[in-house]
């Protein structure tokens, strides 16, 4: 196996083995944190599809991090106080399972990636940054000024969601329904990366005319990959408020977006376990340093621009050196 | 005389006060190589460009097999066939040699929306790169990276890319640059035959290999085709003596 290999299977085995020590240690924050992890990491493997695949960089994916987990609190909200979502012209009633939530937040993201992409992708460079976050910010300020779901105070959801089979409320358990998710993604977007679609996506980034000069759309990629970065983030929402079981405006906010790209910068740009190392890092600087000082972000920042300047593969990247070219 | 597969029609471009384009109207016949050459900053890679798609003539009309293609992207021309190669190089620099080659052959075969099976795997897109990589002497480098080919290994990949792609017409331009004397002689002797596959619009400096290729010559002086024919009447044009091949006209 490669070193990139080796160093990809520890950060794998690394949550399993967190939450494991954890509960022989009897340790359930730890548990929390390792979940929160698995968690944000698969909001970034949803990003690294567009990012590091498609070389879009979307200042905008809390929108469908949002996206998710206030399907999971519009939800959960009206199963816990028995009232349907609508009645006219067909009923629509709350619910508590989770693979349903799961379902409805990740449509709620593609469609909303469908109509934000389809919108944003007709632009490039910096302007595409800037739609975006300005569709994001939307979203934002659309969640406070309604008032039907909490607006700014946001949504509390008083007990966990229900999965067949599973107490949700064991740290554990529920740790383990994260890690799942997120081992299907890491596998799934794998496969993508290396797919027909793949190939074609990631030559637009390279060169989009060449893309065009055989034939294909760099669009329509572009497109694709951004429907299906933007479901795997709002999966990745409705776990984040299950977890918390709150949502508030705070996950559709530009911070929230920024976040989440950190963890890929930090982890490794189009590394497909980038975000895994970058948001267990991100976590354990939190905690580390945020007990330390309460200005830990100036520290996040130091370490960023050192990423940026000196460590571009980040911190894959600087531990398994320049990946070698494949088949 | 056949019916030309590909014809521009009084074609017009200009970047401010400069006309690039002027007035070209030039054709394409099945089986032939239509050989387009200037001195540098005549504007053949425009003139390409608006072919190909991706620059929009101010007036004149782009008719491909018939069908008036100038509203096309550049997309639906390739996919109507038209195979181009660009003067600087436009691959995908950080795949290897064989997957700029898959790319064009995936292209070609439109099953681009397969998201879960590995590309390489595919054994069918796979044969038709190699094989087209294999017609350019490029098979030694296949798991190269194209980033770190020499300039000239770089457009045989350029034409190998076209070649998956099987287009009904080509446009090169300027495959030779950078072959060196042995490596044009063997593209030359490979385009010489490729134009019984389709026929090939070629932009080129390198004046032996336009010689000894093309059926007809256009010379492209100021955005003007000033005079078209063939090898000898072009080298006997008084007018194209005077404004473009001077000396190079004796060899
Ligand atoms: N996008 C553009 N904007 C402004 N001017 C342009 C543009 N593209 C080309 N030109 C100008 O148009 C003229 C023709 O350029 P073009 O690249 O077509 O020449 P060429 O015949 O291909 O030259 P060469 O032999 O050097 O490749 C040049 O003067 C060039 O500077
Ligand atoms: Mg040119």
């Amino acid at each position: 196996m490669s070193r990139a290999g080796l160093i990809n299977l520890a950060l794998f085995a690394m949550l399993p083995l967190t939450a494991g020590a954890a509960l022989m240690l009897d340790e359930p924050f730890i548990i929390t944190l390792a979940t929160k992890v698995a968690i944000l990491a698969l909001a970034g493997v949803g990003l690294n599809i567009a990012l590091g695949l498609g070389g879009l960089v979307s200042l905008g994916h809390a929108a469908f991090f949002g996206i998710g987990g206030y399907a999971m609190g519009i939800l959960a909200s009206h199963a816990q106080s028995f009232t349907p979502l609508m009645q006219a012209p067909f009923l629509i009633e709350g619910t508590k399972s989770m693979p349903v939530i799961w379902l409805v937040a990740v449509i709620a993201g593609a469609l909303a990636a469908l109509a934000i992409g389809a919108l944003s992708l007709r632009t490039t460079g910096v302007y595409f940054i800037m739609i975006t976050l300005a569709f994001g910010q939307m979203l934002y300020y659309f969640a406070i000024s309604w008032p039907a779901y909490g607006g700014e105070d946001g949504l509390s959801i008083w007990v966990r969601n229900g999965f067949p089979g599973l107490n949700t409320l064991d740290p554990i358990q529920f740790f383990a329904i994260a890690f799942v998710l997120l081992a299907l993604a890491l596998w799934g977007a794998g496969r993508l990366a290396a797919s027909p679609f793949g190939l074609a996506l990631q030559a637009a980034r390279q060169n989009a005319e060449r893309v065009e000069t055989v034939g294909l759309s760099p669009y329509r990629l572009r497109l694709v990959a951004f429907v299906i970065s933007g479901a795997v983030t709002a999966l990745a929402g409705a776990l984040f408020a299950d977890l918390n079981r709150f949502v508030s405006p705070t996950m559709l906010s530009w911070q929230m977006s920024g976040e989440i790209m950190i963890f890929i910068i930090l982890g490794g740009v189009g590394r497909l376990y980038g975000p895994v190392a970058g948001a267990a890092l991100f976590i354990l600087l939190e905690h580390v340093l945020g007990g330390l000082s309460d200005f830990w972000h100036v520290y996040l920042g130091l370490l960023l621009l050192l990423v940026v300047l000196f460590a571009r593969g980040g911190l894959i990247g600087a531990l398994a050196g320049r990946e070698v070219a494949h088949d | 005389m056949t019916e030309p597969l590909l014809r521009t029609e009084n074609l017009q471009k200009s970047f401010g006060a400069l006309r690039a384009t002027d007035d070209v109207s030039l054709d394409l016949r099945p089986g032939e190589i239509h050989a387009l050459i200037g001195p540098n900053g005549a504007g053949k890679s425009t003139l390409i460009k608006q072919i190909a798609g991706g620059l929009a003539p101010d007036a004149g009309r782009v008719v491909f097999d018939g069908q008036d293609v100038t509203a096309l992207s550049t997309v639906a021309r390739a996919r109507a066939g038209l195979g181009r190669t660009f003067q600087i190089s436009a691959l995908a620099m950080e795949y290897t040699v064989l997957q700029n080659a898959m790319l064009g052959a995936l292209g070609q075969a439109g099953s681009v929306w397969r998201f879960f099976r590995p590309v390489m795997g595919d054994s069918a897109l796979r044969l038709r790169a190699e094989q087209a990589l294999e017609r350019v002497g490029l098979e030694t480098l296949v798991t190269q990276r194209t980033a770190e080919l020499s300039h000239g290994q770089r457009r045989l990949l350029e034409v190998a890319v076209a070649l998956t792609l099987r287009p009904r017409a080509f446009l090169m331009d300027e495959p030779m640059a950078g072959l060196g004397t042995d490596g044009s002689q063997t593209l030359t002797a490979f385009l010489d035959d490729l134009r019984r596959e389709a026929p090939i619009l070629l932009v080129e400096h390198d004046m032996d290999a336009v010689f000894a290729l093309a059926d007809r010559i256009s010379v492209l002086v100021y955005g003007r085709i000033i005079a078209t024919g063939t090898a000898a009447e072009i080298r006997a044009n008084k007018e194209v003596r005077e404004a473009y091949l001077g000396e190079e006209a004796g060899v």
